[in-house]
């Protein structure tokens, strides 16, 4: 499996013109208004994503990291503040489909086969037989199901669909990648495994990325900074800056910078002050 | 279950209830007073003379012979399968007209909230006038409609009716089923920025699979049976409606006759609901999570 290569074409590797940041978030608040009275979920955030740049959020339960990446893809509003993602408003970014995004849940739609879930986004935005054909078996491959590819997602364990799911919201090459914890089922050789393979197309095409994750040494791997946030009302709470080098492999989890950056992402989310070390935490506190 | 395969299980235990309901008949007509069972002055069973019950294979018998005693008549079964066909037809008529009215109200319930809240109370009401009122009715405003050249006939006014009974179930069922997709897949197709009109092809439809086959089942045994009832009401010759009529007229001199048309009937409902079952077969892969489930 550890050949497994996505050929990535080359439209997709333009740099992003002009200073324009993936997503820029300012100011921003959300309130959800239920009937038992109103939560504040998310409460003056502030966040800058550079194109091709790979950012983690990281933080307890409840903290509003969902929330967070539901209103840079407009399925959400917010209360207040501003969301731009490449230099336009969120609700033009979503229909200029200037991002693919991975939920929580895989959320296949189970009358269609693996291959045919993959190729939704494709389908659906009118790409002809011949493209879809080859970016579907080039992105089974690059999730290691090829063999699958007329299986049902009922057939497959759930950490195959959560695969499934990856592979389709990489499917039109987007610039920007909203994953919310997209490795949360599975295992942890085929979660490594998918960190690599991210890490690998992420740098190849270009995108950037909002990932998040519970999991310390998976943001720490994966991401350029990794954002700390805290719950009631939800907040980014702290920084860290990662940058373990484009060289990221399986040595990598063995290096000692990289515990050093675990260490301080640790710090920095029991608000403990951050020792020096390779990785840079910032409190913004 | 493998998906495609007829079950021969439901098959069997149809054919041995149909049995059993023979056997039921049989003994209480050999066992039962002849005067039947009254309570109260009230009979709750029965008289079991032949009269009143026919033995099952004089029903038989007699259906294998002419209708009446004029030279060349056709035997009684046959004459029940031509009503039978005629009542097919205007039953389908109802049906398709009854669906394509439950599923656009659905669909204007599913797209305007607002919509939802008007049409539902009228939905409850419309099936709570009954049939037999609605009859006379249907008749004779049709008899007043004039539609260019086609002129309004009775098996119209029959369909009619059997759509008005057809379309309740359907409206209900496509309703959840249109509303049945979670919140991660109505998401999704709002990240894909797809129209109204993709969503429902390619999302609500599908998933309104399994809602849309138990609604069928039910509106085709509601348009069967409102046909029949329809034909009887409005005197429309030629249906399996009429025939039970007509046969049960000839009540005392020939009582095996009559349960002939009825069987016709129980028959023409199986017969539907099997092409119902095939084609529930035939959309196996929207139904892959009722099968898990
Ligand atoms: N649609 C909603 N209506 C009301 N409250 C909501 C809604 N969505 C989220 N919330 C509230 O907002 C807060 C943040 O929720 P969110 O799902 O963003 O958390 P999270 O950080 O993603 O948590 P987890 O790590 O468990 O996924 C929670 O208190 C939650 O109850
Ligand atoms: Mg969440």
């Amino acid at each position: 499996m550890t050949q497994d290569r996505l050929t990535v074409p080359a439209t997709a590797t333009t740099p992003t013109s002009g200073g324009d940041p993936a997503v820029r978030v300012a100011g921003v608040d959300k309130v959800f208004t239920g009937r038992r009275g109103q939560v504040e979920a998310l409460h003056q955030v502030d966040l800058v994503v550079d194109p091709g740049e790979f950012v983690s959020l990281i933080g307890p339960s409840g903290c509003g990291k969902s929330t967070l990446l539901r209103l840079v893809a407009d399925l959400d509003s917010p209360t207040a503040g501003t969301i731009e993602v490449f230099g336009k408003s969120a609700r033009r970014a979503r229909l200029d489909q200037d991002y693919g995004i991975a939920f929580q849940s895989a959320g296949l739609l189970p009358w269609r086969s693996v291959a045919d879930n993959v190729e939704l986004p494709l389908r659906l935005h009118g790409a002809d037989g011949a493209t879809r054909r080859g970016r579907v078996a080039e992105l089974l491959e690059m999730v290691g199901l090829s063999e699958f590819a007329g299986s049902f997602p009922d057939q497959l364990s759930g950490g195959m669909q959560q695969r499934v799911a990856i592979a389709r919201s990489l499917a039109e090459n987007p610039r920007l990648l909203l994953m919310d914890e997209p490795f949360g089922a599975l295992d942890e050789m085929t979660r490594e495994r998918m960190q690599s393979e991210l890490v690998r197309i992420t740098s190849e095409t270009g995108a950037a990325v909002v990932f998040v994750t519970h999991s310390i040494p998976e943001a720490v791997f994966l991401s350029h900074r990794v954002v700390v946030m805290t719950p009631r009302p939800g907040r980014i709470t702290g920084e860290v800056d990662v940058r373990l080098g484009d060289q990221r492999d399986e040595d990598l989890r063995e290096d000692e910078r990289f515990f050093a950056a675990v260490t301080a992402v640790r710090e920095a989310l029991h608000g403990r002050p951050t020792p020096a070390s390779g990785a840079h935490g910032r409190d913004l506190r | 279950m493998a998906v495609g395969s007829v079950r021969w299980r439901p098959v069997a235990l149809g054919a041995a209830g149909v049995l059993g309901l023979v056997v039921l008949w049989e003994g209480y007509k050999a066992l039962g007073p002849a005067e039947g069972v009254t309570v109260a002055g009230q009979a709750v069973l029965p008289r079991t003379t032949d009269l009143g019950m026919p033995h099952v294979w004089d029903m038989i018998g007699r259906a294998l012979e002419p209708a009446t005693s004029i030279e060349g008549a056709a035997p009684v079964w046959l004459a029940v399968v031509q009503a039978a066909l005629v009542t097919l037809g205007t039953a389908t008529a109802g049906l398709l007209l009854g669906t394509v009215v439950g599923i656009l109200l659905a669909l204007l319930m599913q797209r305007f909230v607002v919509a939802e809240w008007a049409v539902q109370p009228w939905l409850i009401l419309s099936q709570t006038v009954p049939l037999i009122a609605l009859a006379p009715l249907v008749v004779s405003w049709g008899g007043r409609l004039q539609l260019g050249p086609v002129q309004w006939e009775t098996w119209m006014s029959v369909g009619v009716i059997a759509s008005y009974l057809a379309f309740f179930p359907m409206a209900v069922g496509a309703l959840r089923g249109l509303k049945s997709p979670e919140a991660a897949h109505t998401d999704l197709f709002r990240t894909y920025a797809t129209s109204w009109w993709t969503t429902l092809l390619r999302l609500r439809l599908p998933a309104a699979v399994p809602y849309l086959l138990p609604a069928l089942r039910l509106a085709t045994a509601a348009a069967i049976l409102g046909a029949v009832v329809a034909e009887v009401s409005t005197g429309h010759k030629g249906g399996i409606g009429r025939l039970i009529i007509e046969y049960a007229q000839s009540g005392s001199a020939d009582p095996a006759k009559a349960w002939a048309p009825i069987a016709g009937a129980v028959l023409l409902g199986l017969f539907a609901a099997g092409l119902v079952y095939l084609l529930g077969l035939a959309l196996g892969r929207y139904r892959r999570q009722e099968e898990t489930a």
